[in-house]
């Protein structure tokens, strides 16, 4: 799933000093089961705001809506009426779904309450660890099933290099170095002839925005 | 001048050496933190005449110092011959292509294709680190303007770079049994010769050399042992404990405090030529990289010691 980690709260606090009535929206899906934008660090959030403009004397009036999906128009549309009572948004969804709330009102002012970490696995509650960068061209079937873009610091596509510590990364003791892991997982499995071959330079596929439609599906008229 | 024809890769003074069959004795140096062409050109005079090339880093251990380039330049002005070092870390396919081609343009004919360190030991831990592509993928790309006269991609070339193309292994960073297979990846890739990891543990080296005559890739690539004096039980004790993929055995920190008071250094330098000794016998082997950081002055007199001199005339 996408992660998230809420921003500090002097930041968020900021953004929204100069405005009296400030929407603050979380997210149901990602940011929720990550802890960092769902319907409870919504209500924390808007507690903590509440408090600390009061202390200013400047008091805020919020509201707090949690919706679905942000990155999902189905689910925005319910927010068309509530917006207009608003001087401004502060969004807790990941990067995409606050993208796509300013995308809908662009009249308003929207503002990231949280910073989007990536996509990971969640090891236990409260935490997660990055496993995918979306390079658009997978090569876990060459690799044991463990990714050298995102575990590798370095990103190699031939590994390892010689900074190999004791089965760890150069950079800490503490992160497994990625091309030991494949190596020992490709041995165990016998299928070490797959790192043998070089492995020549990629097209990077995340240089430019990118849009997929699926296959048998196609853009609405009005868009395409 | 044109080297084709002449069965030369690029014609290097390195190439000719060990096209010859000598034993190659090459230099390292790192260029300044600053502009000071003094620093370069003192560093470059004690080396004039003990070694056929001369590694000019590139930003080694990521701390920003003057562009390998350059640096090669200055010590060509004082006869010197560089090895161009280019690490992945800074610069893209484009970036790296054009300095290539400059390089080449300026009369530089020996390249080292590294990864590079991580930017996060450097001084600047949280610049974007490159990687666009590895250090395999890069001597594939080197060799590939060289014999195709083609960029990477695709296009001809309007002049192609003759290179002589080298590359680092590391036979002490595990898994060790797939060292001698990333050798091989780099041989395939079209590299020409090889500088070693600084070797401490001589049996693993041996049987790394072994593996590596065995598979018969060092027919395939000319290998050069990296050696590094110790200069006191303190830097020993620093390599060993603290620089990923250096394997330092006990027994070389306890023959440098056995030392007497005030010769520990002349002990790391007479350790280094009894390794370059059974280097000049091993076969597979077939010349020494000398990595004396931030001693070249010592250069002269280890390469003495170490009876490496004269270089030969090729």
């Amino acid at each position: 799933m996408i992660v998230a980690k809420r921003k500090p709260f002097d930041e968020i606090k900021e953004y929204i000093q100069d405005y009296k009535k400030v929407l603050v929206a979380g997210c149901g899906t990602c940011v929720a089961v990550c802890l960092a934008g769902g319907e409870k660090e919504v209500d924390v959030l808007n507690t903590e705001l509440d408090m600390a403009r009061r202390l200013d004397d400047n008091p805020l009036e919020t509201g707090t809506i949690t919706i679905e999906r942000q990155c999902d128009v189905e689910y925005l549309e319910g927010l068309d009426d509530l917006v207009k009572d608003y001087d401004a948004i502060l969004s807790m969804a990941c990067g995409v779904g606050i993208q796509f709330l300013a995308e809908r009102f662009p009249g308003i002012p929207v503002y990231p309450a949280v910073d989007t970490t990536g996509m990971s696995a969640n090891l236990a509650v409260g935490w997660y660890e990055e496993r995918c960068r979306s390079c658009g061209e997978c090569v876990l079937g060459l690799t044991g099933g463990i990714c050298p873009v995102t575990m590798c610091a370095k990103g190699l596509y031939n590994g390892p290099c010689g900074g190999t510590n004791n089965g760890n990364c150069e950079i800490d003791d503490a992160q497994p170095c990625a091309w030991f892991n494949i190596y020992e997982r490709l041995a165990t499995q016998d299928r070490l002839d797959n790192i043998l071959k070089i492995k020549e330079p990629v097209g990077w596929n995340d240089q430019i925005p990118r849009t997929l439609v699926q296959p048998g599906y196609k853009k609405p008229e009005k868009d395409a | 001048m044109s080297t084709e024809g002449n069965g030369f890769k690029s014609g290097s003074n390195l190439e000719k050496v060990l096209k010859a069959g000598q034993f190659a004795f090459t230099g390292e140096l790192g260029p300044p933190r600053g502009n000071a062409v003094e620093e370069v050109t003192e560093k470059a005079k004690h080396l004039v005449g003990m070694v056929d090339a001369v590694n000019i880093t590139d930003n080694q251990t990521a701390m920003v110092r003057m562009s390998s380039w350059a640096a090669s330049l200055l010590i060509m002005q004082q006869g010197l011959e560089p090895n161009f070092q280019m690490v992945c870390r800074d610069r893209n396919r484009l970036a790296m292509q054009a300095d290539i081609l400059g390089a080449s343009a300026l009369g530089i004919k020996n390249m080292l294709c590294l990864s590079g360190d991580h930017q996060k030991f450097g001084d600047h831990p949280n610049a974007k680190g490159v990687f666009d592509i590895d250090s395999i993928q890069l001597i594939g790309m080197v060799k590939k303007m060289r014999d195709e006269g083609k960029f990477l991609g695709g296009a001809e070339l309007e002049g192609s770079p003759k290179m002589f193309i080298g590359a680092a292994a590391n036979p002490f960073a595990d898994p060790f049994e797939w060292r001698v297979h990333r050798l091989a990846k780099k041989i395939n890739a079209g590299v020409d010769f090889i500088q070693t990891q600084c070797i401490y543990n001589m049996d693993k080296f041996r049987k790394w050399v072994q593996q590596a005559n065995d598979m018969g890739l060092t027919e395939k690539v000319y290998i050069l042992a990296g050696v590094t004096p110790m200069k006191s039980v303190g830097m020993a004790k620093y390599m060993k404990a603290k620089v990923p993929g250096m394997d330092v055995p006990d027994e070389v920190i306890n023959r440098l405090q056995g030392a007497e008071k005030g010769k520990v250094a002349a002990e790391g330098i007479k350790m280094a030529c009894e390794q370059i000794e059974e280097f000049k016998e091993m076969k597979g082997v077939h010349g020494v990289h000398l990595m004396a950081i931030e001693w070249e002055h010592k250069v002269p007199e280890i390469a003495e010691q170490a009876k490496v001199l004269p270089r030969p005339e090729v």
